[in-house]
């Protein structure tokens, strides 16, 4: 992870998928150093958004820029050297081991960095996200919580100043994903910039710095977990009566109490 | 991993042996002093026949191998190779198309390069019609549209052929072979295929990544389109430039790359070489047996291959039939 801090920034963004407009009137200005979490109702453009971000979909209109730079213009394998992506279904064609996995997060420094480079910061990803007793086993033979380490340990080896991550807690029990949250946090700690789509809740509320909430392809709300999980934003965006409550021991953060479906008008 | 290391240089000793065989088996046993000999039909044997058809056997074999598991790798399928495909047997109507239109004997060169044309349109037209994301379903039925299409062209030239020479050709062809190849046809087959493994091994990164898929391999800074460019020429060439000489010469791309998975590990890039070099072996292996056979007359290779790749290609689909339902 690079100490210095960077920034992303979309302007005006918007993606059509035929006459289908996704994302529209996109403003966004990310920062390194931290955890954005996108939320949003199914079909809300999440995904999408952070397809466009990763140079996957090419936007309508709008621009992205890392550091004052079109990513556009920035060379692709460049560009993976910055921002890491992990899909929100991560496919994995071959049955190749865990260390083989990890080692394609590399891919983008051929040339650029040594053998004994690449093989550090394979080890480090693999101790990070503690998957080095299984290098040598087929990453199909895994379970499902194994892989998403495994996966994120691909990401981590690109050591990008960014990471985005669709999903990456979908599929996980309880424990894993806590496990998964701290492995970000601990890339945003040390200057990393994640920026992740959640469908959690307390969860994208205990983990992130900052929420984004997406509505029909448009920002709807965007601040601290406390400012943007709102009660009137979820009636708004999801149709549900929810709040907030507080421990009053404090030992529990606060979470999200989701009462039931906003009743039709 | 102790398997790995020892696998590479297993191979490459067994082409050596095969190689050796290669030279020395046939209706005339060769030995060693036929290099010094002056014996002028042996030397003739051995400079006409023998050489040339086992460094053949090499060359496309191992090219063919190499294109297998490169297509395997870019289509991320286990079924995917050229002559399954009907890439091998398009390449063959372009060659077959270049002698029945009588251009074929302006140039040397001009029935390998229709070959490598028939093969690179191949590739397009199977890219176009899979995808990137082949499954088995699209996969097969793309291939089956190329076979029928190159059946049909091929079957028609011969119906239409000008001479029964121009026939006879046809027929050769489509059985595939290295018998009585010579180092002429070795000069003109050679410079293609070369260019055309040269240009699949700089290809391996983006095999590599697609273990990912095409939405983690783009992630990773791999430009897509101009991998599959560089591919289906790549192939093309080694295709064309095999099948222009050899004939179609079907299943090694599909054989040997589930061969060396277990030896070598399944990531796409590092599959290529170890694919290259179990091809040329299986290639020479299958030419020895060609000749040894009882008979009159030398079954073809393209035969031989066809022979044990059909019931491997059975017990493939039979092994995966979960996975396609």
């Amino acid at each position: 992870m690079t100490p210095a801090s960077s920034t992303l920034t979309i302007r005006d963004l918007q993606f059509r998928r035929g006459n289908r407009v996704v994302l529209d009137a996109i403003d966004l200005q990310l920062q390194s150093g931290s955890i954005t979490a996108v939320l949003g109702p199914n079909g809300a453009g999440k995904s999408t958004l952070l397809s466009c971000i990763a140079s996957l979909l090419a936007p309508a209109q709008g621009a992205i820029e890392l550091d004052g730079v079109s990513l556009h213009s920035i060379p692709a394998a460049q560009r993976a050297r910055r921002i890491a992506f992990l899909p929100q279904t991560p496919e994995i064609a071959w049955s190749v081991d865990v260390e083989t996995l990890v080692s394609l997060g590399r891919i983008p420094f051929h040339g650029l960095a040594s053998d004994a480079q690449d093989r550090e910061a394979i080890t480090r990803a693999m101790e990070r996200t503690q998957v080095s007793q299984w290098s040598q086993r087929v990453v199909t033979t895994l379970s499902g919580g194994e892989r998403a380490r495994v996966l994120l340990a691909r990401v981590l080896a690109g050591e990008s100043d960014w990471i985005l991550a669709d999903e990456p807690f979908t599929g996980l029990d309880p424990s894993h994903q806590f496990e998964a949250a701290e492995l970000l946090r601990s890339v945003a700690n040390q200057g990393g910039g994640v920026v992740l789509t959640i469908h959690d809740l307390t969860l994208a509320a205990r983990i992130a710095d900052r929420v984004v909430i997406l509505n029909q392809g448009r920002v709807v709300a965007d601040g601290s977990p406390r400012d943007a999980l709102t009660p009137a934003v979820l009636r708004n965006v999801y149709e549900i009566e929810a709040q907030w409550l507080n421990d009053p021991t404090g030992v529990t953060p606060p979470t999200i109490a989701i009462h039931g479906r906003t009743p039709a008008a | 991993m102790t398997a790995r290391r020892w696998a590479l240089p297993a191979l490459v000793i067994l082409v050596g042996i095969l190689f050796v065989l290669s030279i020395a088996v046939g209706r005339v046993t060769l030995t060693w002093d036929v290099w010094a000999a002056q014996d002028t039909v042996s030397r003739t044997i051995l400079i006409e026949l023998r050489l040339p058809r086992a460094i053949l056997g090499v060359l496309v074999g191992a090219s063919l191998g190499l294109a297998g598991a490169a297509m395997q790798g870019y289509l991320r399928n286990a079924l995917a190779e050229p002559g399954t495909l009907g890439i091998a047997a398009i390449s063959a109507l372009g060659a077959v198309l270049s002698i029945f239109f009588n251009i074929a004997g302006l140039h040397p060169w001009v029935l390998p390069i229709c070959g490598v044309l028939g093969g690179v349109g191949g590739m397009m037209i199977l890219f176009v019609l899979s995808g990137r994301t082949a499954s088995v379903l699209t996969l097969v039925l793309s291939g089956i549209i190329l076979s029928a299409l190159a059946i049909a062209g091929i079957s028609l030239a011969l119906s239409l052929s000008p001479s029964p020479w121009a026939a006879g050709e046809i027929v050769r062809w489509m059985l595939g072979g290295l018998t009585d190849r010579s180092f002429d046809e070795l000069t003109i087959a050679a410079p293609l295929i070369i260019i055309g493994c040269a240009a699949v091994l700089g290809c391996r990164r983006s095999l590599d990544a697609l273990t990912l898929g095409e939405a983690g391999a783009r992630s990773l800074g791999i430009d897509l389109n101009r991998a599959q460019l560089q591919l289906a020429i790549g192939i093309g060439l080694i295709v064309g430039g095999s099948t222009a000489v050899t004939g179609v010469i079907g299943f090694v791309g599909l054989i040997v790359p589930h061969l060396m998975r277990p030896l070598v590990g399944s990531r796409p890039g590092a599959l290529l070489i170890p694919s290259a070099i179990g091809g040329a072996a299986l290639v020479l292996a299958g030419d020895i047996v060609v000749r040894l056979l009882p008979g009159g007359s030398e079954l073809e290779l393209g035969v031989v291959m066809s022979l044990i790749g059909a019931p491997f290609f059975f017990v493939l689909l039979h092994s995966m039939r979960r996975k396609l339902t």
